[in-house]
Parts: structure tokens; sequence; C-alpha cells
């Protein structure tokens, strides 16, 4: 009989960032940046002026926390913190720019203005648009609703996939046939034209963004989450489960799910990024959030027509190269999350 | 000429290989010497991490972008291989040297047919014409005994069998004409009737076309049937080197020793003469203690000797082919026995807890697609099974793969419903009670223990938290402060430190994860505990821990144990009943004592004649199965086994079932062969009495 010593191992001090690193401290962070800045987005008319300003005050220490956890939990890949560089400087703006030293940008300086430019005593350091607002004021501006809009209906998109693909993937049989034959259909509409006929229908609002993605995103994710179940469900540890009579909802949801984690993950980002192409998109054909608040998408649509002549092309680069570096970001993350977990 | 002239095919000088990672460099094999002549035979032994396959890959120069030799050198024909160029280094693989490994279906492009991939080997190496090299490959197929070659030929991979698939990657390996022959662990994935019938073709080949081999394996019964000289390495040292008879019976390597004894071999006994395990932990190779790396777990070791500087290895004697890297070889007594484990009295056993009787399982199957609504064939899984179980006793349920071990395992644990008959569990019949509609009580009573140590505990949950679930789950504490008062007794009684409640399966060695399956499954006090090859992945000195816990576990609970194993040896040592199953029929079923002394049901005498045994002394009869396992779907109408039985008598066995003969109170045979025949038989084992300067297996009176 191999005697096994057990070694008494002291638990070794905590230091900031391992408690930090902590799951439990990370949602807490990710809550406290992330609520003010969905209900400041999300819910802008129903909230009081006088509670507003202060509203997103909370959200700025903890997504620079949380900035400073990801670069040193994930220093070993440079394509991770590049990417994540780039999230969470919009991420930091989104939060912040209530607070930054910005001129209204819905409010009309000087038209035309060039890069640079000193006009009725303002300073436009990224220039104005036709209507003469401050570009980046603007740019700032605009990233909150793209980033709001877009993490929403990308994690809509989520649960509804995973749901079905848990289903389908665990349950088999007729529910597998009946849901990956919906799937199918619906990942057989141009996606375009399934946004285009959902906006059409339900109307240009946020929420409706959130409906079209799930609708075009849910199912390759069910078949994603249906395809890791399948893969999984024949693991003895699942075996155990069902000789322990465990529910099946209890076993696709504690024992299934959590082992699907790693590819959804990184899916999970590159489709972040997809989503933000969409919405931007849907703002452009004007199916998306509405004039005058400042949005990337509605930048680029209503430059599009100015920017024809060159000298004026900032008008539409800038708001493109937002949107760009964004899904650049969620683009890298990815790729430095699939890097990681292949090392291991 | 003497073979000391002639050039050895290989040697390695002096080996030195690393892998560079994150970490650092990790040494993978260190100061490795090997001399091969031709036709010469040499087997390689040691247990998962102890660099072996990393040997056959640096003869084969194929190390990966991150390892290297960073010592010594490969010699093959007298020439260093490092020295080589590109270009030559490829001439020789796979015309001179060729590998065969592990997953034949891994060796074989599943995309082409198999004559195809056969023909390449000549067309590449020789530039022989394509007719040429199909002839010759079909020849090659007919030497390796493949039936009907230019089926095979025309076959895809994924067409035949496993056994057959080996087969062929053997006959690709040969077809060059190599000098040297790498066999990694060549029959590890393959049935043990199957098995037998390669290591026969291994032993040809050697003889016929005078091949030198290297023959890599975990299992020293294996190495004992096909090699002439052995290695046994130790986190990634040569501990032993010899003659294979030196060293089987005067091992001089403290390691070697206990790998010996935690084998189970004809002579232990659960009860009387318990196997012993290694105690502690291979080394990791970054953290090898300085001096002896098996100091640490040797019974042997003396400070401020076994941990200073570097081992060389040393002849046993002066000029001998024996070397041994221990310092201290000269000193330990080696004829006395080694430190006895406790000794039991045998388990009593008690009332019957399970009652399985005419239990048939069928399945069906559509062949065709749905569309056509194309016939319905019914797969027999298991068919008219009958056995009770008493309390407290272990239960052995052998067969190979197809034979419906694993269908019974469900229909028990009520994943599946039996077609018909009965599975009685005290008053609840069982054979048609899904797992749902079981009572909490019914479900505790019955566990199960699953073979693969990396797939039985769920990757993303604590050790500590899968216990308690199951506590929890069935009610046998409540209190959060009982519940992990409880995990921790569960902890101790398989033997692990209590703080790997906290840890992930994946800081854990297969062992480990194997005991955390057992805590998990007697967590809530169960009657019955289905083991489904629990041993089977292990490496042989965990294994003997592994089977060791749980006839403790047994010993203390009074289970019922059904033991699920195609090892013969794991169930020679631990089982009171053996139930020898075939696709899907029970073959024969007896006392232990019963089943492996004659009269056998001509299945069981070949399976007991394939199965390898570690020990000199042990003479087998040899029966060589021909042919393949027919496929469960499509079974002989009559007999199971008429297709490959030795005995068969056409017109009966292939189309009557045989009769179940009673040859003693409770020892029932199903065969044709009358009851003459069948006592007639001669034992398949026997074992020689020799002269053993080391009592170690039979041990002191």
């Amino acid at each position: 009989m191999a005697a096994i010593t057990s070694i008494p191992v002291s638990p070794p001090p905590l230091s900031i960032l391992k408690i930090l690193q902590q799951p439990r401290s990370l949602i807490v962070l990710v809550l406290l940046m992330w609520l003010p800045l969905m209900l400041n987005v999300m819910l802008a008319g129903s909230i009081s002026e006088t509670v507003r300003p202060y509203l997103l005050l909370p959200a700025i220490p903890s997504a620079l926390i949380l900035y400073g956890v990801g670069v040193l939990s994930w220093r070993e890949s440079p394509i991770a913190i590049i990417g994540l560089t780039l999230i969470f400087f919009w991420l930091i703006v989104a939060v912040s720019v209530p607070f930054l030293p910005l001129v209204d940008p819905n409010k009309p300086i000087a038209p035309f203005a060039p890069i640079g430019a000193v006009k009725n005593n303002h300073y436009f350091i990224l220039g104005a648009d036709f209507k003469g607002r401050d570009m980046l004021a603007r740019t700032l501006w605009g990233c909150q609703r793209v980033l709001v809009w877009g993490v929403t209906a990308t994690l809509v998109a989520y649960l509804v996939g995973c749901i079905f693909g848990l289903v389908a993937g665990y349950l088999g049989g007729w529910w597998d046939q009946v849901i990956s034959f919906i799937a199918n259909v619906l990942l057989s509409f141009p996606v375009m034209v399934l946004f285009i006929l959902i906006m059409n229908y339900l109307g240009a609002s946020g929420f409706n963004i959130v409906i079209a993605v799930t609708f075009a995103s849910a199912p390759a994710i069910m078949r994603i989450v249906r395809g890791l179940t399948f893969d999984t469900k024949n693991r003895d540890y699942i075996f155990a489960a069902q000789t322990r009579g465990e529910h099946p909802l209890r076993i696709m949801i504690y024992e299934l799910l959590p082992n699907a984690r790693g590819p959804i993950i990184v899916d999970a980002c590159l489709r972040l990024g997809y989503t933000t192409v969409a919405i931007t998109t849907l703002t452009f054909l004007g199916l998306g959030l509405q004039p005058p608040d400042p949005d990337w998408g509605l930048m680029i649509k209503e430059a599009a027509n100015v920017a024809k002549s060159p000298q004026f092309a900032y008008m539409l680069l800038i708001p493109a190269l937002s949107v760009s570096s964004l899904i650049l970001g969620f683009n890298l993350i990815a790729d430095g999350l699939r890097e990681m977990s292949l090392r291991d | 000429m003497s073979v000391s002239e002639q050039t050895p095919v290989l040697e390695c000088r002096n080996l030195c290989i690393s892998y560079f990672t994150r970490a650092g460099e990790i040494p993978a094999v260190v100061d490795f010497n090997l001399k091969l002549m031709p036709g010469e035979a040499h087997g390689i032994v040691g247990e998962s991490g102890c660099g072996k396959s990393t040997v056959a890959l640096a003869i084969m120069n194929y190390m990966g972008k991150n390892g290297g030799i960073v010592g010594g050198e490969i010699l093959f024909e007298g020439r260093d291989m490092r020295t080589m160029s590109g270009e030559e280094l490829r001439r020789i693989r796979g015309s001179k040297i060729a590998m065969v490994y592990q997953e034949p279906m891994a060796s074989l492009n599943p995309s082409m047919k198999l004559g195809e991939q056969l023909a390449e080997v000549p067309i590449y190496h020789e530039g022989v014409s394509r007719e040429q090299a199909i002839e010759r490959s079909q020849k090659m197929l007919a030497s390796v005994r493949l039936p009907d070659p230019q089926r095979i030929m025309n076959s895809y991979p994924h067409q035949i069998s496993g056994g057959q698939q080996q087969r062929v990657v053997i006959a690709m390996a040969l077809l060059s004409n190599p000098k040297l022959l790498l066999l990694d662990e060549p029959t590890t994935a393959l049935d043990v009737t199957v098995e037998a019938g390669i290591v026969e073709l291994i032993k040809e080949i050697s003889a016929k076309f005078g091949t030198s081999l290297i023959y890599i394996s975990h299992n020293l019964g294996l190495i004992l049937e096909t090699c002439s000289r052995l290695t046994v390495m130790y986190s990634g040292e040569a501990v032993e080197s010899g003659d294979i008879g030196t060293v089987f019976t005067k091992m001089r390597h403290p390691y070697t020793r206990g790998l010996f004894s935690s084998i189970p071999v004809p002579g232990a006994d659960k009860n009387m003469r318990p196997l012993r395990s290694i105690r502690g932990q291979l080394p990791l190779p970054f953290a090898r203690p300085t001096g002896c790396y098996f100091g640490p777990r040797c019974d042997h070791f003396v400070a401020g000797r076994c941990d200073q500087g570097i081992l060389p290895m040393l002849p046993v004697e002066s000029g001998s082919s024996h070397f041994v890297r221990c310092v201290r070889f000269n000193e330990i007594d080696w004829s006395r026995a080694t430190t006895r484990s406790d000794q039991h009295a045998p388990i009593e056993t008690g009332a019957i807890v399970l009652n399985v009787s005419d239990m048939s399982k069928h399945y069906t199957i559509e062949s065709g697609s749905a569309v056509l609504l194309g016939a319905k064939k019914t797969v027999k899984a298991n068919e008219r099974i009958t056995f009770r179980a008493r309390e407290a006793e272990t239960i052995a349920i052998v067969g190979e793969s197809g034979c419906g071990k694993s269908t019974f395992a469900k229909v028990l644990m009520g994943l599946e419903g039996a077609t018909n008959g009965k599975v009685q569990l005290g008053d609840v019949d069982l054979a048609n009670l899904p797992v749902q509609r079981r009572s909490e009580n019914v479900i505790s009573r019955l566990q199960m223990i699953f073979q693969n140590p990396f797939d039985t505990l769920n990757p993303s949950h604590s050790v500590g938290s899968q216990i308690s679930r199951v506590i929890r789950k069935f009610g046998v504490e409540r209190d959060p402060a009982k519940v992990e008062e409880r995990v921790n007794q569960l902890l101790d009684i398989v033997k692990l430190p209590r703080d790997f409640a906290k840890r992930r399966p994946r800081q854990l060695s297969g062992g480990q994860k194997q005991r955390v399956g057992i805590a998990r499954a007697f967590a809530g006090d169960p009657k019955i505990v289905i083991a489904d090859e629990p041993v089977s992945a292990l490496d042989v000195s965990v294994q003997a821990a592994v089977t060791g816990l749980l006839t403790d576990i047994q010993r203390e609970n009074r289970t019922t144990l059904l033991f699920i194993s195609h090892d013969l040896s794991v169930v020679r040592y631990l089982a009171d009943r053996i139930i020898v199953m075939y696709l899907g029929k029970i073959m024969e079923k007896g006392t232990t004592e019963e089943i492996f002394s004659p009269p056998y049901h001509p299945y069981t005498e070949a399976l007991l004649s394939a199965v390898p045994i570690a020990d000199t002394s042990v003479k087998k009869r040899k029966i060589v199965l021909t042919g393949e396992i027919p496929s469960p779907s499509n079974p002989p109408p009559g007999c199971p086994f008429c297709t490959r039985c030795p005995y068969v008598m056409k017109g009966i066995c292939d189309t009557q079932v045989p009769p179940q003969r009673e040859m003693a109170p409770r020892h029932v045979i199903a065969c044709h062969l009358d009851e003459a025949t069948l006592r007639a038989m001669q034992p398949v084992i026997t074992i020689e009495p020799r002269e053993m300067e080391a009592e170690l297996v039979a041990g002191g009176a």
C-alpha cells in the first residue's frame, strides 16, 4: 500500500492580485463596471438628471482594476494583452466620458472645421463634422452605445444558443432534430436579410437589435454548444452523474456547460466583434440606433455623402477606425485565449 | 563469428535527451546505454513517464521542435546518427529503421486504400514499379497471417478490425526489410486473444527476417514472451539491464524488485499474499532527487550514499552483461523476502444481494437509411445472463471487447432497460426500472467505478465538491460541516491527503484520480459496486495500490464487488467467482479455482493461454486463436465462439445453442463438447518449481 504522507501545506499569503483573480471578485468588478454603463445607455431617458452624473463613478475604478488584473493574468500572451488594451481603452472611455473635458457632442459649433483647427473659440483636435459637431466628443461618446448594445446582444444570443445547444446535444433524438432543423432554416437566410427583415418588422431600437442579433447568432452558437455537448456527454463523469440519478437539467448546467467554456469563450470574443460590425452596419442602414445621439455607425452614415471629397474623409475614417480597433481587440483576445489554452 | 565481433545494429552510448519548454530544460532520458545485435530482441520496460517512448523517438530522430539529444551518441550500424545529413536520415527512416505505434488507426491514412499505402513503401524507398510493389505488399500481408490479402489490399483502414490494422502496420514496417524494428506498445490497444496472435507474429518476424527488435512495453509479461534482453527504466534512467532470465530471477535493483512484487502472478492472493505497491510517486522530471532517482521510494535508502552525485550503471559481476544503477546492490540481502504486507483472513461471504436471472438486452438498429425503412437488425448485447452475487463477494466478469460487459453494467445502473429477465436487488426488480424511477435508497446501494481515470472526474469541479455532491445527494449527511468531515474521512480511506479536496482533477495523477473515483463510489455507502476495468489504465505499481484499496474497503464495508475486466491476472488475484463472457453470452462461470483449472470452456482455455505472465517459472500451453471476434450485430447462430474455437464440430457448434453443462455445483460450462472431453483437458498454466534465491512471490512459508 502506498503510504502517502500528508505534507502540511500552509496556504500561501493571498496577494491582492490573487484575491482579485478569484471568480467572485471578478464578477463583482464586472458588475460594478457594467451595470452603471448599461443603465446609463439603455434607460437614459428614465434616470433623473440629478443621479445620472454620478451613476458612472463606481465604474471607473472597476474598469481600471479589471484592466490591471487582466494584464497581469495574461502576461504570457502579448496578443491577448494588445487586444485587452484596445477593449479596455474603449471601456474606460465609455465609463469616464461624462467626466472628460469635452464639449456637448450634439452642439453644432463650426461646420467642416478640419483637424487641428481653432474656430469659434474651440480647438478641434479631430475636426468637426458637416453640422459642426466636435468629432472627438462624438467618437468618444459613441463607443458607449456600440459597447453596451454589442455586448448585451451577444450575451443574449449566447444564453439562447447555449440553452438550445445543451438540450439538443444532451437529450438528442427528437429534441435535436427539431432544434437543429430550426437552426438550419435560420442559418440558411443571408444574415443581412434576416437583420433587415427583423428590424423592419419590429422597428428600429436597441432592444430590437438584441433580438435581431440573437436570431442571427444563436443558431451558430447552438451548433457549437451542441457539438461540444456531444463530445462531453459520453464521458464517464456524465455517466456517473446519470447513475447518481441527477436531473438532466443539473447535468446540463453543472456537469456539461463548464466543460464547454473554453471554446465558448473564444467564440464569444470573435462573435462580439462580429456583433459590433452588425450593429454598426444596421445603424448605417438607418435601421439601428437613431440620431441625434452619437454612434459610430450613425457617424459613418452621416459622413458618407460628404466624405466623398478627400479633405473630408476624416469624418468617415475616424469612426471607422474606432470600430475596427474595437473589433480587432475582441479578435486578438480570442486569438490570445486560444493560444493560451493550447499551451496548457 | 562470435557476437562481440559483429557490429551492433544499434548502439546508444550515454544518451541524454531533453525537452526544452517554457519552464526550462527538462531532461527526459539521462545516460541511456543500449547495444542491439543483429536479430536480437531488446525490451524496454517502465511505467508511464519513464522516458521509454522518448528513446524510441530519438532513435527515429523524430523529437519534435522542442526536443533534442544533448549528450551521448546513437550509432546505427556503427555510424553516428547525429552526424548524418537530413537526406541520409530520411533514407534510413522507413527503410532500415521502422516503427510500429500503439494506435494502429493513427498510423494508417484513413482516406487511402491499404494496398496503395503499402505499395508506397517499396516504390518510395526502392523505386520498384507499381505492379511489383503491389505484389510484394500482398505477399507481405500473407506473411503477417492476414486472411484474404487481396480483399485487405482493397479495403480502407476502418473496414478491418483493430488486430488486422496492427498486422497491416507491421507488414508496412517489414516491407522495406528493415534492420531494426521499433515497437512502441504495439498491442496495448488490442484484446488479449488478438494480442497473443500479434505477439506470436512478432516472435516469428525476428526469427524469419533476422530483424532486430526494440520492444517497448509497460507489460513485463509481454517482454518475457518476446525479448531476450531487457532494460528497466525509471524516471528517465535505465536502472537495470541484462538478459531476460537474469533480470527476472536475479534482479538487483530495488525498483525492479518493487515492480515484480506489484504485479499479480499466479500465487499472489488478495488475502494471504497481497501485492505490494511501491510507495510514493514517480518524481516529476524537473524535481528529481539528487543521487538515485528511486531513493525516496526505496526501502534500502541510506542517506549520504544514495543521495550523492550521479550514479553510474555498474556491472553486477565483472564482465557480466547484467548492469544495475544502484550503489548498494552488493549490500542488500536479495534472498530475504521483501517486507510482507498484512495478511488477512478470507472474507466470509453473506446472503445473496443480487440475483440476475435470464437477463437479456437486445438493441434494434436500423440498417440502411431511415428513409428506405431498411430491415431492422437485432444486436444481442446480453443473452440470458444468470448469476447470483453474495454480500462481500467479488465477482469478476471477464471478456474481450464486444462481450457485453458494459451493456450489462448499464442495465444494472438503470441507464438501459433489459429486454427480458430479472435483476433482483433485494426485493426490487431493476431490470426495467430506469434510474429516474429508482428511489434514492436503491440508487445509493449501487454505485460504479469507471475505467478511465482521466474521464472519471469532472475537470471543472474540485475533488471535494464532487465527493460531497454524492454525500448530499444520497442524504448520508446534510450539515455542511459533517459533509466536509465525511469527505475528509473518505479521502483518508483512499489514502489521499485531505487538502486534495480543494484540488482540481488536472492537478492529480491517474492513480490519484482513480482513488477519488473510488472515494466517490463509496461515498453513499453502497451495497454493490460495479468496477469497470478500474485498474487497466493504471501503471502496475499503482494498480497494486488500487486493488489493495478496493479489497480493504470491501473487507471493511462488506460491499459486493462486480469487477469487470479483461485482465485475467488481476481477476485471478481479486475475484472469488468468475463469469467468462463472449459476445453477450456466458461461456463459463465458477469459482476462481474452477475457472483456472480444467475442465475449461475452450474460450477460457484460449484466454488463459493468451494472458502474458511475468514469471519465468510459469509454463503455458500455447493456444493461439485465429480470426477476429465476430461483430455483435451478426453473431453465429449456434455457439458464438464457434468461428475461432479449435475444438469446433462442424454442423453442431455453428447451428445449435450449446447446452449448459454443470461440471461441479455452480460451475457451468456452455459447450457442445461432452463432459468426458472437457474433463480430460490439460491445465494451461503450470508452475514449475524453480530455484529462486529470493522467494519474492511465493514468500516465506
